[in-house]
């Protein structure tokens, strides 16, 4: 499964070849008007729109759309926007990033990403998640405590749908389903490509392999090269269950300006009302100078500096994690529109390029 | 069980938290074990990768062969957990209430007038309750710990009633990378909490010393305008 259909160079994981992917993530941050007034939601989701577009006019594989529910993000209905993106572009592949799978039903968003599917002829792909934003929770009347439990039954389903033919189900989340036919059908035997996001649990990376879903580490904080494990966990975890090998992806906040210096002015502010915003309910720590200097630097999570710096440091932790595919998540609440378009144009134009490059070495 | 320098160390939670401290105690020369609410088994794959060296055992067994008990595990697990099981041992509080992801949980742990880790503590009333480990984020654990000595050494906050743990623990805190500073009773153990002053705030000994003591000042000297308040009304 997860099989990719885009033309790109191969790139080894485990003695099997994999095509490198790069791609862009957002969470439809709200955005600001050059002058620094916050745009209205509505005017934020058009945005993203021509972001997406744009996306795929400088040559970027994939583009992505976080499901959040907050006035900071106020994007819950990704896969609309990315059916908008879909009408508009013709190479690009358009996928969730993520799903929360744990607050939605499996079948609806089966639904919605095979419609989405047939609108981008085969371009849809899906990456869950469990939530670790969790404000779809209340919002749609699920106990937060059940959480393990909702994503647990709830990707098994999903894994059962992409199988495809009459879906019957029996578990305590959803109501239980008896030889049903779930429609729109996948055409032409085309399995969409599915992730599970994880954050750092080692017990959701041996589920997804279990599933058979492809990895997506989202690493936001602290040394990515701590995650280096967690591929050969995966891998392994693959074998066990008697699975070929799949991809691993990495997720990772950034911003990419002309120079070092302007990407971090550019960056800093926003990123710091942010994660403050975030930061007590999730256990971050809230960003100093200092730990935005680490975070930044060669050791840090942060994509955040000219093209030639993302890029190398883009291509030194795919290596170090053993991973195929890197989506940059652009964009901080606040940040204008603007500045988003010029952050995709040097990421597709002169990023995207690099890492290939260096890739080869 | 083990000589008096090492102590066998039991984690209970294989999530974020749990393998970064085993593998914290690992380097520090202790012999950990690791336990689920699941069986060895499903955990034998990440320990071999991500924990080498620790042995994944049943919850019960872990527990009964080690020195030190770890909570790593989400609070509401925790309260699915037979407290009969923890008798007698001394445990490390290092969990935290979060709303958002414990839900709302039925005791007072969103009393602000008691801390978690004493509501932990009445539930485990034969044990020996520490707690620390809980405001560092977990993705830090491994960046910041650094042998004894070093001028840039995180300090951890270490909160208990019984002054025996209390010293044992923060030996440990020593042992693997990080100067304990020791903050009083478990009451005043609220002071390492989320919304804390020393929560995933990255403090050397004397300014981690300094944020509580401000903390503790301008919270006593609330709950002394609280009080007149009370008197008053």
């Amino acid at each position: 499964m997860a099989d990719q259909v885009m033309d790109s160079t191969a790139a080894s994981g485990e003695g099997v070849a994999f095509p490198l992917v790069l791609g862009l993530d957002t969470f439809g941050d709200r955005t600001s008007s050059p002058n620094g007034e916050p745009l209205s939601h509505a005017q934020t989701i058009r945005n993203v729109v021509e972001e997406g577009v744009l996306a795929e006019e400088v040559g970027v594989d994939f583009f992505g759309i976080g499901e959040h529910h907050t006035d900071y993000f106020p994007m819950p209905a990704g896969d609309v926007v990315l059916a908008a993106i879909a009408a508009r572009t013709q190479h690009i592949h358009l996928g969730s990033a993520v799903t929360v799978l744990s607050s939605d039903d499996p079948v609806r968003v089966f639904q919605r990403y095979s419609t989405l599917n047939a609108l981008s002829n085969g371009r849809a792909e899906v990456i869950l998640g469990r939530g670790s934003s969790i404000e779809s929770f209340p919002l749609f009347g699920y106990d937060l405590a059940d959480y393990e439990q909702l994503f647990e039954e709830k990707t098994a389903l999903f894994a059962q749908l992409l199988e495809g033919g009459a879906v019957s189900w029996q578990g305590t989340t959803r109501p239980a389903m008896r030889n049903q036919d779930v429609v729109p059908h996948l055409e032409n035997g085309y399995r969409l490509p599915t992730w599970v996001g994880v954050g750092g649990s080692p017990q959701s990376v041996v589920r997804a392999a279990r599933l058979g879903f492809s990895l997506m580490l989202a690493i936001i904080g602290g040394r990515p090269a701590r995650f280096a494990p967690f591929a050969d966990l995966f891998q392994r975890a693959l074998a066990s269950f008697g699975r070929s090998p799949l991809p691993v992806g990495v997720h990772g906040p950034g911003h990419v300006a002309p120079t070092d210096e302007q990407a971090r002015e550019e960056f800093w502010p926003h990123w710091r009302e942010l994660i403050r915003l975030v930061a007590v309910e999730r256990g971050f720590a809230i960003p100093t100078e200092e730990s935005f200097a680490f975070e930044t630097g060669p050791q840090g999570a942060l994509y955040v500096g000219s093209p030639e710096t993302v890029a190398q440091k883009i291509a030194t932790n795919l290596r170090t994690l053993s991973a195929t595919r890197f989506d940059l998540k652009y964009g901080a609440g606040g940040l204008p529109h603007e500045t988003l378009m010029t952050n995709i144009e040097l990421y597709g134009r002169q990023v995207t390029p690099r890492v290939r490059e260096l890739m080869k070495e | 069980m083990t000589n008096a320098t090492t102590p066998a160390i039991a984690v209970l939670g294989a999530g974020h938290v749990g393998p970064a401290i085993a593998r914290l105690a690992l380097n520090a020369g202790h012999s950990v074990a690791i336990a689920t609410s699941g069986s060895p088994g499903d955990l034998a794959l990440v320990t071999q990768l991500l924990i080498p060296g620790a042995e994944p055992r049943w919850a019960a067994d872990a527990i009964d062969g080690a020195d030190i008990v770890v909570l790593a595990m989400p609070l509401h697990r925790f309260l699915r957990m037979d407290a009969n099981d923890l008798s007698g041992k001394l445990v490390i509080d290092a969990m935290n209430y979060w709303p958002p992801t414990d839900g709302t949980l039925p005791l007072s742990f969103d009393d602000q007038d008691i801390g978690t880790s004493e509501v932990v503590a009445e539930r485990l009333n034969n044990a020996a309750v520490v707690k620390t480990l809980n405001h560092v984020g977990y993705h830090e654990l491994e960046t910041y710990a650094r042998p004894h000595g070093f001028v840039d050494r995180r300090a951890l906050g270490v909160a208990g009633d019984d002054p025996d743990a209390v010293a044992t623990i923060s030996a440990f805190i020593d042992r693997i990378g990080f100067d304990a500073v020791r903050v009083g009773p478990l009451s005043a153990g609220r002071v390492l909490q989320p919304g804390g002053p020393v929560f995933g705030a990255v403090l050397r000994r004397e300014g981690f010393e300094r944020a509580v003591y401000n903390y503790s000042v301008e919270q006593g000297a609330l709950s002394l305008a609280e009080r007149h308040y009370r008197r008053s009304a």
